[in-house]
């Protein structure tokens, strides 16, 4: 198995009016072709910042990202980015959103193949009345399946995704789920999502990367058991409601460590 | 013209029949001298006057062309001047205390200088209202470049824009509106800062006008010119309204 993307003993620290805030310390794993990681642990502990470090937007304060083997020097079409916040265009129309990456030189296609690409994600995502309305118009969980739309569209290998389903309402999220399996069925991508559920990190996930209260150190590193393709039968599974627990405790643990760290100021000088 | 038109026009034009009203109860009132207050009808009978007889139309003409082009010519430089100090807080550190030492001069206080410099004829009432645009401009640009998130960005950066692509197609479309802002607020700066650039042996022009008015104390000819200025400005203002309201139909406003 070839490895695509390497944390190899990253820290990064930030340095803020208060002094030093340390956000990720000590973190070592590798992301594999084709692995589905899911990264979970408390909100504010350091997951968006670990990922921005291998989209390119943050450079380690010691330690190395890797990805093909090369350390990250940014950004890039490769590593497809769905934003916590989602980052919809306003100015453009739903469709123009889409079109987006497609209209770029890095990845320009016949603008009638670019149409088609549209109308099918449009479709896929449910915004096909909406094609020619702009953003303002649209409900929080409908700019997220823009955002996921857009990203799609330009068809990247290695999708880095941020909470990209958390806007959404149960029916529609189990759809997006399924969706992306069914997306990483045919496409083959390597993915590394953050998510605050236990249910979708397993459901989804090749490895589940639990990490700890800020800073985010790995508190453990899950093999999930089922192998793909999978379909929702598997969450009746007996292991899949023992795993559920087992993340949960480790989670819970976390969470609370976080909460106690909130109290007294947490800056070291 | 519809329902909603209808009562648009009407809400819209109460308050200029109540200040007419208004008017016309202050010179009623007794309190102060007749003379001193030429009436609205007055005003009017003097503003068909001046338009028939004495060529006011010249003087608006000469008063808008030197807005206008004054205002083209500072937003011109201001647009790319506010973008880079938005844009790189190095420029703008360094660029910010003058930019703030010169925007705090009166035009007034620099005619004496632009007469020994440019002389009186049109130039130097040009160099004025630029000046004033300028200044005006600049600051709007830069505020507002500055507080373009980073995020658009990020994202164009992830589906593989380059550098060229990120400018045309995210930043441009993000600082359009801003542009839009600076030349609303250059326009009114300009006007206002039309009298003064015609203190400069301007002979036609409406700020001439009012000046000429003033030496002879005619004061209807006063009140004409300050209601033509008004008026231009107000008509300018909403044509550019127009325009932006059409350019930035995707922008999220708190009133439609
Ligand atoms: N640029 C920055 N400068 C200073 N501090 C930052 C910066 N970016 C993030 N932080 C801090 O780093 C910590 C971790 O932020 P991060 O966004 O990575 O959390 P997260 O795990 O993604 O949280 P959530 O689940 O709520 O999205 C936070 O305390 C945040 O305040
Ligand atoms: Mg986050």
């Amino acid at each position: 198995m070839t490895k695509r993307a390497q944390f190899d003993n990253v820290s990064l620290s930030f340095e803020t009016p208060k002094g030093r805030l340390n956000v990720v310390e000590d973190v070592s794993y590798d992301i594999n072709d084709g692995d589905f990681i899911a990264v979970i642990g408390p909100s504010g502990c350091g997951k968006t910042t670990m990922m921005s470090m291998l989209a390119g937007f943050q450079k380690p304060t010691t330690g190395n990202v890797l990805f093909d083997g090369r350390p990250v020097a940014g950004p890039g079409p490769e590593r497809g980015v769905i934003f916590q916040e989602y980052g919809v265009f306003p100015w453009l129309t739903v469709k123009q959103n889409i079109a987006f990456g497609l209209t770029l030189s890095a990845n320009r296609v016949a603008a009638g193949e670019r149409d088609a690409i549209c109308d099918h994600y449009l479709g896929l995502m449910g915004l096909s009345d909406f094609a020619s309305s702009y953003p303002k118009h649209l409900s929080g969980g409908m700019r997220q399946r823009l955002a996921i739309a857009r990203a799609y569209a330009v068809k990247p290998q290695f999708l880095l995704m941020d909470e990209p389903f958390g806007a959404l309402d149960a029916q529609t999220r189990s759809n997006m789920q399924n969706l992306l399996l069914k997306v990483l069925e045919t496409e083959g991508k390597t993915v590394m999502l953050i998510t605050h559920s236990v249910e979708e990190a397993i459901y989804l996930a090749s490895r589940i990367v639990v990490v700890t209260a800020r800073p985010a150190r790995i508190r453990e590193i899950i093999d999930v058991p089922f192998a793909y393709p999978r379909d929702e039968s598997i969450q009746e599974r007996p292991e899949f409601g023992e795993l559920r627990s087992y993340i949960r405790q480790l989670v819970m643990d976390e969470y609370r460590a976080q909460q106690a760290q909130m109290r007294p100021a947490s800056f070291s000088e | 013209m519809d329902g909603a038109g209808v009562r648009r026009f009407g809400l819209g034009s109460i308050p200029w029949i109540g200040a007419i009203l208004l008017w016309y109860a202050v010179r009623w009132s007794g309190f102060v001298n007749l003379s001193l207050i030429p009436a609205p009808h007055q005003v009017a009978a003097k503003f068909f006057e001046l338009l028939t007889k004495e060529g006011l139309l010249i003087d608006i003409f000469a008063s808008t062309r030197r807005v206008f082009f004054g205002v083209a010519l500072g937003i011109l430089v201001a647009v790319p001047v506010g973008f880079l100090l938005g844009w790189y807080r190095p420029a703008r550190t360094f660029a910010d205390p003058m930019i703030n030492f010169f925007r705090a001069l009166p035009p007034i206080a620099l005619i004496p200088l632009v007469i020994v410099y440019f002389g009186v004829d049109e130039v130097a009432k040009l160099v004025i209202l630029v000046y004033a645009s300028f200044f005006s401009g600049v600051i709007v640009m830069y505020e507002g470049v500055s507080q373009i998130t980073p995020l658009y960005i990020r994202v164009a950066q992830t589906l593989g824009a380059n550098q060229a692509e990120i400018f045309r197609k995210v930043i441009i479309p993000l600082t359009v509106p801003h542009i839009l802002t600076a030349l609303r607020v250059a326009l009114g700066v300009a006007w206002a800062t039309l009298v003064a650039s015609e203190l400069i042996a301007a002979q036609r022009g409406l700020g001439a006008m009012i000046q000429n008015a003033s030496t002879y104390f005619l004061l209807d000819v006063i009140y004409v010119g300050i209601i033509c200025i008004g008026l231009i400005a107000l008509i300018m203002d909403m044509i550019l309204r127009k325009i932006t309201a059409r350019l930035l139909v995707w922008q999220d406003r708190a009133i439609a």
